[in-house]
């Protein structure tokens, strides 16, 4: 039998509290101060404005495209090289209300007469009231997913653990922003959906180790509640390491594969799936400790049921 | 204890061979097709025309391998692109302009499995290439122009009934009628309040004198933009039609939006050009003198101009407009009272009422026709003869063949024009090669990253390793059989979910595998570790998945576009994963392990 974890005794998990809290809360910190400091890269989904990617034949001579288009009287453009040489990403902000839509065909035009190999690969045109309404629904969205999830938590565990398990999981959410703000990666749209499922994703790994700390407390009648966390993250320690490894097998395949459009989505992921072993294990149980869960919270109705089985 | 009664095997054979059925359409590929659909959305395809497309193809030799009705077109296919640049050719010669003749690619799936509606997946315009626009039309405008309208009408009412009024102003969609006495006024309120039920109308006494103000009920505010939004959609889908796409979609979206996506289409200057066009209605008198030998012959009376009409046919006209389509409020088919003949009903402003009865006293016996004119281009709709001069703003043109014309002619006068302006609020275009190159990328991210989960499980679990593995394919089966039964759009994010619902559900067989071990490290013996596995593993397989289904929800709830598409998938996947790792894997190890009675050793 081949196995990574081979553990025959417990970890002491929790004897660790404080120096984990401590790595959380600086990690924590250094992302909430990029947010503030650096603010996230949004992406035109939620800013508003044109992308326009185009493909020439050669490597593209980026400053010639910048003068070409510099000519046709629009300002702020940002022209930079999109995967290869080849491939130019022209951003433009919302440049007054009148006939923003027709700015790609201005563009287009332009880079035409300039030089007649340019193909046009992608247009993305988001006008600033869209943006608004694009950034207030992910808002909503994220929002709503923290509060189900606890819901959820709540009625299948106890409420402890449903705030637990959400304060780790935002937590994961929090880091994954600050690293995007950090290195000004671009948030778009499809980001937010990967951030959001990872939410939805790393709360199984609470959901594990609640699991089975919930069925130790049945079982392990004399132990002591620490011990009976850390017995929890030992077993299933394995199967952590394990799920979470065939899903980043997954995403890298997407990063290394899926090519500049699922790029910073599988990144996004990346982050989110580290930082949830991590916060599962080492934030969301000592929270739980914190909370002061008992014995007393699971095994009275347990013994009912027992009762009745017998 | 690890056997299955013999119908749970057989149910799970069922699904096994329908989700390979409605897989199988996705690996045959398409082959060049070209479609025919009348312009006019009203009109109807039948056998006629689709024996006129073959006998077209046949009389110019060229070889087709197959033709079909499919819903309101017709579809020819081809061997090769070549061939269907000539039949496109061919037909659009030969059919003539009623028809918009598009190149298409159709599934090359065989025929039996199209008639159980097994049908590849519907790819996004990310995967296929097109342009998405989100249109909002300007309700504000909308109101204005209901504002204007009434502005005339009450002009008209006022003094027919001879009651004298001041100014009548308009601030935005609020008109204000000025009046010297309280006596004139209360005389308008009660004139304006019978006619215009819809208006809520204010009294004010001013130092200057006395006003009523009139302003439209909110539930005729909401009525006139819902017009509005319908009237633009029906317009939109009227020149979408002439731009030759092969499936468009146009579909409102809230309240006041409307989404229109073009598969296929390259140049979106022009279409953006087509969809932002305004399309004018007039109505002109038929110029009777005309010699049907000079008409033939390009040769138009002095005053007059020679229009198509719609049966084929030319007609002169005068060059004078009576009416435009700004003045027609409403228009709908019906049957006419007396004679029962097939009938459309106009409604016309105060105004254009006032001028059509003027113009029909004079010319009683004659005919008059009605115009649509897009591009520069002007075609008699109807050319309808007049009975009898036509008062009240209500006109009722028969002469229509069947009430299915009807229709088409009371759609032609609402559709003709925009209702309110519209405005493009979002833009996403993807060039083919794009399209082309997001595939392969998610399809590619897809296939590495199932090869080197399924070696790993089969390295680290053995035999266990291999029914997750193979209860993980049947997964990917599933999931993109229900995609294609659904015809759900599979987008670039939806590929990248495919992806990530196959990593995530090896969670569930990986809980089960890490039980079975756990179990047979306790003691237990092989037959029960299996069970145990299986059944203690289904409690936390359950809770993980409806924590990820809830973040799907949310995502489809809040989410658009792209995100949707993502939504979706991830959604289905959850609920294919479940059955598929608990269910189909614990068959197969049932069939392998189960059967043994004297279970020693299991390969886990």
């Amino acid at each position: 039998m081949l196995e990574f974890f081979p553990f025959k005794r417990t970890i002491p998990f929790m004897s660790w509290g404080k120096a984990t809290t401590a790595i959380s809360l600086l990690t924590f910190l250094f992302s909430v101060w990029a947010l503030w400091d650096r603010g996230l890269n949004l992406g035109v989904d939620f800013t508003g404005g044109t992308v326009i990617e185009v493909s020439y034949s050669q490597a593209a001579d980026l400053q010639g495209v910048r003068s070409t288009l510099e000519k046709t009287g629009l300002s702020e453009i940002s022209v930079q090289n999109f995967g290869t040489s080849r491939d130019v990403l022209i951003r433009l902000p919302n440049q007054g209300q009148a006939n923003a839509a027709e700015t790609s065909n201005r563009v287009m035009a332009a880079l035409t007469a300039a030089d007649a190999t340019v193909e046009l690969k992608r247009v993305d045109f988001v006008g600033p009231q869209v943006g608004k309404e694009l950034y207030d629904s992910g808002a909503l969205a994220l929002l709503v997913v923290a509060f189900g999830i606890m819901a959820y938590l709540a009625i299948r565990f106890e409420w402890r653990f449903a705030v637990a398990g959400m304060l780790a999981n935002m937590h994961d959410i929090v880091i994954i922003l600050g690293v995007f703000a950090f290195f000004e990666w671009e948030f778009t749209l499809t980001v937010l959906a990967g951030v959001l499922a990872v939410l939805g994703y790393s709360v199984n790994e609470s959901v594990v180790v609640f699991d089975r700390i919930r069925e130790n407390i049945r079982k392990l009648r004399g132990a002591t509640i620490p011990h009976i966390i850390d017995d929890a993250i030992t077993r299933t320690m394995s199967r952590t390491i394990i799920t979470h490894g065939s899903t980043q097998i997954m995403v890298l395949s997407m990063l290394f594969f899926g090519g500049e459009a699922l790029h910073n989505f599988a990144l996004a992921l990346t982050i989110g799936i580290m930082f949830g072993i991590y916060s599962s294990v080492l934030v969301a149980s000592p929270l739980l400790l914190m909370f002061g869960v008992k014995r007393e919270h699971f095994i009275k109705p347990v013994e009912k049921k027992e009762e009745a089985v017998v | 204890m690890n056997r299955f009664p013999l119908w749970k095997y057989i149910l799970i054979g069922i699904t096994l061979v329908v989700a390979f059925l409605y897989t199988l359409p996705n690996f045959f590929g398409e082959v060049p097709a070209v479609q025919v659909s009348p312009v006019r959305t009203t009109e109807k395809v039948d056998t006629a025309l689709l024996g006129k497309v073959e006998s077209l193809l046949k009389a110019s030799s060229v070889p087709y391998s197959g033709v079909e009705l499919a819903g309101n077109s017709i579809k020819t296919r081809f061997a090769s692109t070549d061939v269907q640049i000539k039949a496109k050719d061919v037909l659009q010669n030969g059919l003539g302009e009623r028809y918009t003749v598009a190149l298409n690619l159709v599934s090359a799936s065989p025929d039996w499995l199209s008639s159980i509606s097994a049908l590849p997946m519907y790819l996004g315009l990310d995967l296929r290439g097109g342009v998405h626009f989100l249109l909002e039309v300007d309700m504000q405008a909308a109101l204005e122009k209901a504002a204007i309208r009434y502005q005339n009408d009450f002009r008209t009412e006022l003094r027919s009934d001879k009651i004298r009024y001041g100014r009548i102003t308009r601030e935005g969609n609020a008109v204000t009628v000025h009046f010297a006495t309280r006596d004139q006024r209360d005389a308008a309120i009660n004139k304006l309040g019978t006619v215009f039920t819809e208006l809520a109308l204010t009294p004010e006494d001013l130092a200057e004198g006395f006003t009523l103000t009139a302003r439209l009920k909110p539930e005729t505010e909401t009525k006139v933009q819902e017009f509005a939004l319908q009237q633009n959609i029906t317009t939109l889908r009227n020149r979408v039609n002439e731009l030759g796409v092969a499936e468009p979609v146009i579909q409102q979206q809230g309240a006041s939006r409307v989404v229109v996506q073009l598969p296929g289409v390259q140049d979106t200057a022009k279409a953006k050009d087509i969809l932002g066009r305004t399309a004018t209605l007039e109505i002109r008198m038929v110029d009777e003198l005309a010699d049907p030998q000079a008409l033939a012959q390009g040769q138009a009376p002095f005053g007059a101009e020679i229009v198509p009409s719609r049966d084929g046919g030319l007609i002169a006209v005068k060059k004078d407009v009576v009416l435009t389509g700004d003045s027609i409020t409403d228009a709908s088919p019906g049957f006419d009272n007396t004679s029962g003949q097939a009938a459309v009903h106009i409604s016309l402003d105060g105004k254009g009422a006032r001028i059509f009865k003027d113009v029909t006293r004079e010319n009683v016996n004659k005919r008059m026709a009605i115009l649509l004119i897009e591009k520069g281009r002007a075609e008699a709709i109807t050319a309808p003869v007049i009975r009898e001069e036509i008062g009240g703003g209500r006109v009722q043109i028969t002469g229509m063949e069947t009430a299915q014309e009807a229709s088409d002619v009371a759609l032609l006068l609402r559709a003709g024009a925009l209702a309110a302006p519209m405005q493009i609020v979002e833009e996403r275009t993807v060039g083919p090669s794009m399209g082309a190159e997001n595939i392969a990328k998610g399809f590619q991210s897809n296939i590495w990253g199932f090869f080197a989960v399924v070696a790993f499980m089969v390295i680290y679990y053995r035999m266990f390793g291999l029914v997750s593995s193979v209860a993980l394919a049947i997964n990917g089966f599933f999931l993109v059989a229900l995609l294609s039964m659904m015809q759900a759009t599979l987008t670039l994010p939806g590929m990248a979910a495919i992806a990530l619902t196959l990593g995530m559900a090896i969670d569930a067989n990986v809980l089960i595998n890490e039980r079975i071990r756990e179990e047979l490290r306790n003691g237990a013996t092989p037959q029960a570790a299996i069970h145990a596995g299986y059944d203690r593993a289904w409690g936390t397989i359950l809770d993980s998945n409806l924590t990820t289904l809830i973040a799907g929800v949310a995502l489809f709830w809040l989410g658009s576009g792209p995100v949707r598409g993502f939504a979706v998938v991830l959604c289905l996947g959850i609920l294919t994963s479940m059955f598929s790792a608990v269910t189909v894997s614990r068959a197969m190890v049932n069939l392998s392990y189960g059967r043994q009675a004297r279970l020693a050793k299991v390969s886990i």
